[in-house]
């Protein structure tokens, strides 16, 4: 390993990971490869139906003890999910059908067998009757009130309808440009490289159920087994193992793992389900699915001035616990004035029940869509107005000067320079350039195009935030314990669940520059709730704010001791102390931690007189302002499109961006380009359409289609550095960046490439088809028009 | 996805493989490179009770140049292609349409007669094949048959091989004259199968000339009118896409504005591909 730290010590060294080494020679554990003797595997039958009543299951008589519905596993105490409001419809969502299926693809029964072939042939064999009831399938229609409802109690299919209202939206209506434009980012799956599985069995030397959950956080899902369950919280201990990816879509209690967790204490014996990728895309967490209606409104000089219309959210057919699919409502509310100087909003926003899977979180939660929106919206005033879409947001961005910004619909923008990142993507892709090479067209009659988008990504939000947000469970800290051994080595217990984010490294370089020792002696823990703190896991950005900042001060405190032993033992004063290169320095002398921590250990009698032994703190931390820290970055892209076929082809790719001090800048790279790939997935190639029955018609991987290496250029990544001022170390959080802008980034592009013609590049994915039509679309209206 | 049990049994001659595939009474289907049925398997949209292994035998290996063309074997892989294990007679174009087969992991796997016995309307073999004018060289109850490619897929998934019978290979004609090929391909990532796949096929400079295509058609097609056209050398772009017009409205009745833009697209790239190399 090349564990060579930079001038300023650990943070920001260019570590390698830890984790690499047994992922790339196949050494790791995922929850397939957990091996309890005795196991026998699941497969549910699932609902073939988007809508119907649940008549007969009908068990093979030969095998029906192995076969389970709710009737078979509960009592099951249903747990309100949601946020925290009246207004919100209570949607209750049983881990197996009660009478009523609402989407394809939910779990009627489990089948168990001694190997997951069998129980496919056990599913085949049961019977179950189902009445058919129309499918609500458009999100729009399900708002109209002849639509049938999919909670028959409901008095509309609303889970909650909100209206944001700020500034004076009623002086939009004079404003000389008012552009309304109708953006859609349609609904697709989270796409983790593993999918989901749980393994449970009850531990009758322990006397708890053991749950290995391929989760991102495994001490909230502990609270909801245990309600549910209806088991004492210490009787229940939650394993994550290695975990391939997550993205949100592992964040959320689902049937099958109440399902399965039940049925181990049914059968006293352990028993799993492993996702198999069709299950993944049909019943999985399913994601973006947003629907605008909005005006923009601007002056002619440039200056826009305000939003006005509707939000639709399709969030399917259940809430999903703890808070349903609510956020992505609000959040793109909220998010929909971009950087820009907008101060004038008027949105209603529904977040809408159809007989669809249930949304869950991913990657970048509704700012790809409120990006979308907004910087489409840039770009199409920018046309209207005869401009440069670069200037016109260079117009109205945010500068440093007004940062911290508090924008119309209550954000604080905190801290970095907007338009440098601005300038910097414009000079990397070449802007000027690309304006030359337009004119002199392609040799091979396709054309190119160049789109620019500016996001910011909320992290480091604590319980502020989250209260507003009515969240169940607020996860407004995060904690640590931080362990020193007696050889000086530590053991570092965190809450959150590295999923690929590479924890086990980047936690350790903040460790190492605060105990002066080197990562390698540092080995950090997570993934079992019989051993770490308490914790919320990874998700919203939140793990190297959160974590960092709690391993950060349990570090720092355990520093302190050290250096209070240190001084002892070298007969200094502690304020004369140092800690360096694994040693305490006094003024004439040093002594190792090593020495320390066997003192501190397993000789208290070289302690200070009534110091308590052992190097062993436990912190939690939050930042210093709950609201959260922005990072922020502009993405551009240059595309070749073909008009007729409608192939889209990525050349270039640039990222400027400042997620304030890197931990590991290697790590920041990965996160950004790893993010984009998923965003470009969003842009031009994945989709789970439903047919007006309800079928959804993309359910392997021969329909869904996923960017694969040749669809994902190398990106161009330009840093800026601003440190945030609310977090230890400056840090704000990155992961979903990436994920944010490509969809905005790219569609932009595609309409510059198509300027001349006016098309409108509005919906998500950009499929060659759909590229093609909207070409069409303007040729012809092109040409009735002349 | 899992598939339901079935016998499996690894066949030693085609003599015998074929008295295993006629078994009264027994679904049964033939495995090669399984890149296809494999997954099928999975799914359960094939469920064979007994399963035969043909991937060993000899007789599906026979590959070289004959007096007539190139003779290959079913047990080619599209990497053997690929790598130019396999003569060519052909400018390269096998090799090209082999390099764009999928990915690389099913290339090493996935066979010829496979392609061709499985007559996916969108894959890239049959389209090749066709543009080329080869026979399929099939083993029959009594002995064997050959067949022109094109009589030998008679729709999307359906082929004229009897439930016994099985591919030996292909006999590929060489051309008396000099020979230029164009293609393109049109698919919605890299790997996936093709929206649109044109070949074309100009055997001298007489006019010969085959243009096949596949994708979101219901089967792979010759095209004679707009072969007939570029034949004759025909250069204006308008009475190209007349040609495919004539062409696509015999061959894709149903196709709506976008396919027909899609497919046009495709062959005009093709032509345009053949008459710049």
């Amino acid at each position: 390993m090349n564990n060579q730290a930079g001038a300023e010590g650990w943070i920001g060294a260019r570590l390698l990971r830890k984790e690499d080494a047994r992922h790339l020679y196949g050494r790791g554990m995922f929850i397939a490869d957990v091996n309890v003797p005795g196991v026998q595997d699941i497969a549910f039958v699932r609902s073939q139906m988007a809508n119907a009543r649940v008549r007969h299951v009908v068990k093979p008589p030969e095998a029906s003890a192995r076969v389970f519905t709710l009737a078979d596993i509960g009592p099951i105490k249903v747990l309100e999910a949601g946020p925290e409001l009246s207004a919100h419809r209570h949607s209750p969502y049983p881990p197996l059908a009660d009478d009523r299926v609402r989407y394809v693809g939910q779990t009627i029964a489990a089948c168990m067998m001694p190997t997951r072939a069998q129980a496919e042939d056990l599913v085949d064999s049961v019977h179950v009757e189902l009445e058919e009831l129309p499918a609500i399938v458009d999100v729009v229609a399900a708002m109209r009130a002849d639509s049938p409802r999919v909670f028959d109690q409901w008095p509309n299919n609303a889970y909650i309808s909100t209206t944001v209202v700020e500034g004076n939206p009623e002086s939009l209506a004079s404003a000389p440009i008012r552009l309304r434009r109708r953006l859609r980012l349609n609904r697709q799956a989270t796409v983790s490289l593993e999918g989901r599985g749980v393994l449970a069995y009850w531990d009758y030397r322990l006397d708890e159920l053991v749950v290995y959950l391929s989760t991102q956080g495994g001490q909230v899902k502990r609270l909801a087994l245990s309600k549910m369950l209806g088991i004492p919280e210490h009787k229940v201990r939650v394993i994550a193992p290695d975990v391939g990816g997550g993205f949100g879509g592992k964040n959320r209690i689902m049937p099958e793992d109440i399902a399965v967790a039940a049925i181990a204490m049914k059968v006293g014996h352990p028993v799993r389900w492993i996702e198999d990728r069709r299950e993944h895309l049909l019943a999985s967490v399913h994601a973006r699915d947003h629907t605008y209606d909005l005006v923009i409104s601007g002056d002619r000089d440039g200056t826009l001035l305000g939003i006005e219309g509707d939000i639709y959210i399709d969030a399917g057919a259940y809430a999903l616990w703890p808070t349903g699919a609510f956020q992505e409502a609000s959040m793109a509310s909220r998010n929909l004035t971009g950087p820009y100087r907008i101060r004038h909003l008027k949105l209603n926003a529904h977040t809408v029940a159809t007989n669809k899977a249930p949304m869950g979180p991913y990657r970048g939660v509704a700012r790809p869509g409120a990006t979308f929106a907004i910087e489409r919206l840039v770009d199409e005033v920018a046309r209207e107005l005869g401009r440069e879409p670069f200037d016109l947001r260079r117009q109205n961005i945010v500068t440093a000067a007004e940062l911290p910004y508090r924008t119309a619909a209550g954000l604080t923008l905190d801290t970095g320079d907007y338009v440098a990142s601005l300038d910097i993507a414009h000079e990397k892709i070449g802007l000027p350039a690309i304006r030359n090479r337009q004119a002199a067209g392609e040799p091979d009659g396709r054309r190119i195009g160049v789109g620019f988008a500016f996001y910011t990504e909320q992290s480091g939000h604590g319980t502020v935030e989250f209260v507003k947000r009515k969240f169940r469970v607020i996860p407004g800290y995060e904690s640590a314990n931080a362990r020193m051994l007696p050889d000086g080595n530590v053991l570092l217990y965190v809450g959150v669940q590295n999923h690929g984010q590479g924890h086990e490294t980047s936690l350790a370089q903040i460790a190492a520059h605060e105990l002066g020792i080197d990562p390698g002696q540092i080995s950090v823990r997570y993934g079992d709730t019989a051993v770490g703190p308490y914790g919320f896991g990874t998700f919203a950005s939140r793990s190297i704010v959160f974590a960092g900042g709690a391993v950060g001060k349990a570090t720092r405190a355990l520093a302190d001791k050290i250096r209070r032993i240190g001084a002892h033992l070298l007969q200094a004063d502690i304020a004369s102390t140092r800690i360096e290169g694994g040693m305490v320095h006094g003024p004439s002398g040093k002594v190792s931690i090593t020495e320390i921590a066997f003192a501190a250990n397993a000789r208290p009698d070289h302690l200070p007189t009534g110091m308590d032994p052992l190097l062993e703190t436990t912190a939690t931390y939050e930042p210093t302002d709950s609201g959260g820290v922005f990072a922020y970055g502009t993405h551009a892209v240059l595309v070749a499109v073909d008009p007729d076929s409608g192939v889209t082809q990525l050349l270039d790719y640039v990222v400027s961006e400042d997620c304030g001090t890197m931990i590991n800048p290697m790590i920041v790279d990965g996160q950004v380009q790893g993010g984009i790939a998923q965003g470009i997935g969003t842009a031009l190639y994945e989709e789970i359409p439903y047919d007006e029955l309800g079928q959804p018609l993309a359910t392997t991987f021969a329909d869904y289609m996923v960017p694969c290496a040749p669809e994902v250029p190398n990106v161009r990544i330009e840093h800026i550095v601003t440190p945030a001022l609310a977090t230890e170390y400056g840090v704000k959080g990155l992961g979903e960046g990436g994920a944010i802008a490509p969809p905005a980034a790219i569609a932009n592009a595609i309409a510059d490439a198509f300027r001349d013609i006016g098309a409108s590049f509005n919906e998500t994915p950009l499929t060659p088809r759909r590229v093609s039509e909207a070409v069409d679309l303007a040729r012809h209206a092109k040409v009735s028009g002349a | 996805m899992k598939s339901a049990a079935f016998d499996y049994v690894v066949a030693k001659t085609v003599a015998e493989a074929a008295s295993l595939l006629r078994q009264e009474g027994t679904v049964t289907a033939a495995i090669a490179g399984g890149q296809s049925l494999v997954p099928m398997l999975n799914l359960r949209i094939v469920v064979p009770e007994l399963l035969i292994d043909i991937g060993g035998l000899e007789e599906l290996k026979e590959t070289g140049v004959t007096a007539a063309g190139i003779r290959i074997g079913a047990l080619t892989t599209h990497a053997d292609i690929e790598d130019g294990k396999v003569p060519d007679l052909f400018g390269g174009l096998m090799q090209k349409v082999a390099s764009g087969i999928s990915y690389r992991a099913i290339r090493n796997y996935g066979t010829i007669g496979g392609s061709i016995a499985l007559a996916d309307p969108a894959a890239d073999w049959p389209v090749c094949l066709m543009a080329l004018g080869a026979d399929v060289r099939i083993a029959t109850s009594n002995g064997a048959r050959s067949q022109p490619i094109n009589d030998f897929i008679q729709g999307q998934y359906t082929t004229s091989l009897a439930k016994d019978e099985i591919i030996l290979g292909f006999d590929v004609p060489r051309s008396d004259a000099a020979l230029r090929w164009g293609l393109f391909k049109v698919v919605r990532k890299s790997g996936a199968f093709a929206d649109s796949i044109a070949v074309i096929v100009e055997r001298g400079n007489s006019g010969a000339v085959s243009v096949a295509l596949a994708g979101a058609v219901s089967c792979p097609y010759l095209l004679p009118t707009i072969a007939k056209y570029v034949g004759a050398g025909e250069t204006s772009e308008d009475v190209l896409r007349a040609a495919i017009a004539r062409d696509l409205t015999a061959c894709a009745p149903q196709a709506d504005s976008y396919l027909t833009r899609l497919h046009t697209s495709t062959i005009l790239r093709a032509v345009r591909d053949m008459r710049t190399q």
